[in-house]
């Protein structure tokens, strides 16, 4: 950033709720298929159709704004109008001047709080691809196909305040809103498929100043990268202009892959939506009831779950590697079961990027860690033994026929979790005797005189040397850790 | 003709058949409806089919329903599967929806056997069905008049007897006006009493469908078919459905009928009879309501003191904006409804250079030209800048008109009023369209309250042509709105009956 100045960011993030059916009709929710066949006359716009409100995806909508410390409030559907072959009715439904969700904010991990300014229901449009143009674009297109299967899918627009300071934190404002849309299940949000859309509303202003100056909104960001590329690019683009005496336009632009934003409208005239209420649709008036059965089927939120496992000794980066990997439940359950906290988080961060690792029951990946930490696994052994308690796992669970699960889901997970006692005689790991390591130490010692003296002399990177032989001799099963210690010993005596 | 009560009992009771039936109306719409034009479509062969499969019903003992073997006419906003829903417009014509509306679909599971599909104001916007964009529907009283409008198609059906029941929609007054001019009985229901669905809208805080029919018995046989919640219309009432016909013979002892003094100015001033007197302030009399109607509607008044109710006049204040709030809101809706028109998906399509030259032919040549002053008049009423004004002005005169009535109602049951403000108009006779637009006067404020309100036929005004008595009741009051609608039909002098059923009948006697 240059200086004296400092960037101001407001995101405006849509995200696809993850619905069985569309917001306003029975039509499946549903991507892949053939084109316009998850559709109904609602869906098409055909005279004499009315739309219904879906309940789950207020639901989902509330969950989020809850998650989001919003305020829940009535709220009333308008219609946008506006022209396009990809709105079957040619206006949008969506919440306007009377959001269901407002008044919020997000703790950003590492410390700043961005507030929420409101999150609102509304209805996706269709998808439109031009024929002829290049690559599908409307220039030189000699006709366009539509297809409505993703018309009436319910998003959510979360509009944050300009409260996001730089590219980094706008990145981790993204990175953490979608863990909360994942841990309450609201949405896949995934930015590159498009579940998630991610618009930025950029401006800068002199340090230190509260000033609003003109914003530019950016979109067809598709990456978190993009993101934080085109903050930089049009906040640079924006000082620029004002140390050369001039300002920018309020105008929307378009992220381009060249690394630069373009103006996507010469014209500036304002769009004129017409907004007025929805009159096929009533008022929707969550009540007190309504919110608290909402509120209280929401599971832990991340910051929870991560100030946890920073209570378990995970250092923030380790506790949002364990969220990510969705490993919290098993981290926090084994050591609940009385796993050595520290050997359970180095496990997890460690040696659990398997496929698999999400499907340990929690009491055996206890029972590991303490064969681990009362020496009858050495580290590398217990890391075999977890590799191979994850490939069951899965092996297990793809083996389950569909429909026949367990209702109780942890019972099955349990049935899948072999004793890993058992797995590690499976696989020959034996508990080394603490006699037979001091031999196979002072073998390796005897072997390498030079190396001892350098050793003796304080020199600790020879050390690896000793533990190299005491390996090969065991073929790898030995407690590194135990055979140092050893070493450790032998010098001091 | 027959009444639809008569028809169901006797095809119930396999006394006749309902393909006979049937054929007694397609010869009357055969011989008759070059005339009249009440019909874009006669389904004779879907009728027969379907005649046929309730006269096979009844073979097998089985119930076909309260309508059993009725033929009935729909309104050509009316969503049918498979059938031309047109709107009488060139953007819709041809155009076949996949499903049926939630009314056609109660209509025929009671029994009853579409006949056909009828004429309309295009996308229901007039009151002469002279903006159809397949020709005008003659009133069977006069040919040289229209029927009203927007349903003036299946008011001349019901008038004409090609068939003993039709559906309308009222949005505002376009199922009353047109039954007044036609000598029969239109209700608007409360809103939300009956299904949207199906319906192509025009207004949609409006629009209401309601039953034609020849006498208030089979209009509330019909009422009670099409009534009650359905889940694909969100602003449908999820209330319990009345015994309409029960609250025919209850009598009007006791009842409180208040005559708004606003629509009722000229003629006789006040036809109290003891009963609580002038309740709230007077406010201002509307003219252009001719003397010939708001005589017979005193007359109307009259009759229901010597039947024993409790007469007087009441003020109801708003009623005098109340066209004005109208021509705001319902454009503004229409605008934003009849945008879906644009030759992308269905209807006509006039290619041009790119989709929006395409979709600025489609639409010039789609709509008609009232059509596109209102989408204009809407447009412009929603517009940054004119909102307030225009559109949100208008709202709260709808919420004045929802307080006026509340007040008149804390002191009356029902109210009465003209429901034209004049009798059948000829041709060309209000081609200004403040003049036509002023035809809604006495039935817009009932759209506005979302109330329910119907005509009843009550006597002759000029040129013997007939007139009707609007009866208003509060928000699902349609029973004592029917007590009284019952009560002056019996109290109406007979109805001269048009002049079409003095041609021969070539099932007379068959």
């Amino acid at each position: 950033m240059a200086a004296g100045w400092e960037t101001v960011v407001g995101l405006e993030v849509h995200v696809e709720l993850a619905t069985d059916t569309k917001l306003f009709s029975a039509a499946p929710s549903r991507f892949g298929d053939e084109p316009n066949t998850n559709v109904t006359p609602v869906c098409l716009g055909l005279p004499g159709s009315l739309p219904v409100l879906n309940r789950r995806a207020v639901e989902l909508a509330m969950a989020v704004g809850l998650a989001l410390n919003c305020d829940i409030r009535p709220s009333v559907f308008h219609r946008k109008n506006y022209f396009y072959p990809d709105m079957p009715k040619d206006y949008q439904v969506s919440q306007y001047d009377q959001p269901i969700c407002s008044d919020g904010w997000l703790d950003v991990p590492g410390g700043s709080r961005v507030g929420i300014e409101r999150a609102h229901l509304e209805e996706d449009a269709g998808k439109t691809t031009h024929l002829g143009g290049a690559d599908g674009r409307i220039h030189g297109a000699v006709g366009a196909l539509v297809d409505y299967n993703r018309a009436g899918t319910p998003l959510l627009e979360i509009v944050s305040r300009p409260d996001i300071g730089s590219a980094a934190e706008a990145s981790a404002y993204v990175e953490e809103l979608r863990a909360i849309l994942l841990a309450v299940g609201a949405s896949d949000a995934r930015l590159e498929e498009g579940s998630m859309r991610v618009d930025a509303n950029i401006s800068v202003r002199p340090a230190g100043s509260a000033e609003l100056r003109t914003r530019c909104e950016v979109k067809n960001l598709n990456s978190l990268r993009s993101l934080r590329n085109a903050i930089d690019f049009e906040a640079r683009r924006h000082i620029e202009l004002y140390e050369a005496g001039e300002a920018p336009v309020q105008e929307t632009r378009h992220w381009s892959e060249d690394g630069r934003t373009h103006s996507l409208r010469s014209k500036e005239e304002a769009d004129d939506y017409r907004y007025f209420p929805e009159p096929d649709l009533v008022p929707l008036v969550p009540d007190d009831e309504w919110i608290a059965q909402v509120r209280a089927a929401m599971p832990e939120l991340p910051a929870s779950v991560r100030a946890r496992l920073h209570e378990c000794g995970a250092e923030p980066e380790d506790a949002q590697v364990i969220v990510d990997r969705g490993l919290a439940p098993v981290v926090l359950g084994a050591v609940a079961a009385g796993a050595d906290s520290r050997r359970t988080v180095t496990h997890a961060v460690q040696n659990l990027a398997l496929d698999g690792a999400e499907l340990l029951d929690p009491d055996g990946l206890a029972s590991l860690v303490n064969l681990e930490t009362s020496g009858q696994l050495t580290a590398t052994q217990a890391k075999t033994v977890l590799v191979e308690m994850c490939a069951r796992a899965v092996t297990a669970m793809h083996a389950t026929p569909a429909g026949a699960e367990d209702p109780s889901g942890s019972a099955s997970a349990a049935a899948l979790a072999l004793d890993p006692t058992a797995i590690a005689a499976e696989l020959g790991f034996e508990a080394m005797a603490d006699d037979e390591l001091e031999t196979l130490v002072d073998e390796a010692i005897a072997a390498n005189p030079e190396a001892w003296e350098k050793f003796r002399a304080g020199e600790a990177k020879v050390a690896g040397v000793f533990v190299g032989a005491v390996m090969k001799a065991t073929r790898g099963q030995a407690d590194g850790h135990a055979v140092t210690q050893l070493l450790a010993q032998r010098r001091d005596a | 003709m027959t009444s639809a009560h008569a028809i169901a009992s006797d095809v119930r009771a396999g006394a006749r058949r309902a393909s006979d039936v049937l054929e007694d109306f397609l010869g009357r719409i055969e011989m008759h409806d070059g005339d009249v034009h009440a019909f874009n479509t006669v389904t004779a062969d879907q009728a027969r089919a379907a005649a046929a499969a309730i006269d096979a019903a009844v073979d097998e003992g089985r119930d076909p329903g309260p309508l059993a073997g009725v033929p009935v006419a729909f309104k050509d906003n009316l969503c049918t599967r498979g059938v031309a829903t047109t709107c009488s417009s060139r953007m819709l014509e041809g155009w076949q929806p996949p499903y049926d509306a939630t009314v056609v679909q109660a209509m025929t599971a009671a029994g009853a056997v579409m006949i056909g599909k009828t004429n309309l104001d295009e996308f229901a916007m007039g009151s002469s069905t002279e903006h159809s964009a397949f020709g005008p529907t003659r009133n069977p009283h006069d040919l040289a008049r229209v029927p009203g409008g927007s349903s003036g198609g299946s008011a001349a059906a019901v008038a004409a007897g090609f068939a003993p029941l039709a559906l309308g929609s009222d949005t505002g007054g376009s199922i009353r006006q047109p039954a007044s001019l036609c000598g029969i009985v239109g209700i608007k229901p409360t809103y939300g009493r009956v299904s949207r669905y199906g319906l192509v809208a025009f207004a949609s805080s409006f629009d209401q469908i309601g039953p034609f029919a020849a006498d208030v018995a089979d209009a509330a046989l019909a009422l009670g078919v099409i009534s009650g919640h359905d889940p694909a219309d969100s602003t449908s009432i999820p209330a319990a459905v009345p015994d309409f016909e029960a609250a025919l013979g209850r009598g009007v002892e006791g009842l409180r009928v208040g005559v708004i003094s606003e629509l009722t100015g000229s003629g006789r001033n006040g036809a109290a009879t003891g009963g609580p007197g002038t309740a709230g302030a007077a406010g201002e009399v509307l003219d252009g309501i001719d003397a010939d109607v708001t005589e017979r509607v005193h007359e109307a008044a009259d009759a229901l003191a010597d039947a024993g109710a409790t007469v007087g006049r009441v003020s109801v204040p708003a009623v005098t904006y109340g066209l004005t709030a109208y021509y705001l809101i319902a454009p503004a809706e229409a605008s934003s409804n009849l945008a879906r028109y644009d030759g992308t998906r269905y209807g006509l399509r006039v290619d041009g250079a790119d989709v929006e030259e395409m979709n600025r032919l489609t639409r010039r040549a789609g709509f008609g030209d009232e059509v596109k002053a209102r989408i204009m008049l809407g447009t412009f009423a929603l517009s940054a800048g004119y909102y307030d004004a225009y559109y949100g002005k208008a709202q709260r005169v709808r919420m004045l008109t929802r307080r006026d009535f509340d007040a008149a109602y804390a002191d009356f049951d029902v109210l009465l009023s003209p429901t034209s403000p004049c009798v059948a108009f000829r041709f060309g006779e209000r081609a200004d369209p403040m003049t036509m637009y002023r035809c809604d006067t006495c039935t817009i404020p009932s759209n506005l309250s979302g109330d329910p309100a119907m005509s009843v036929p009550f006597g002759i005004g000029a040129e013997g042509l007939p007139v009707g008595v609007q009866v208003l009741a509060p928000a699902l009051g349609e029973e004592p709105m029917l007590t009284v609608a019952a009560a002056l039909e019996r109290a109406a002098p007979p109805l001269p009956a048009p002049p079409l059923s003095t041609v021969a009948d070539p099932t007379e006697g068959a």
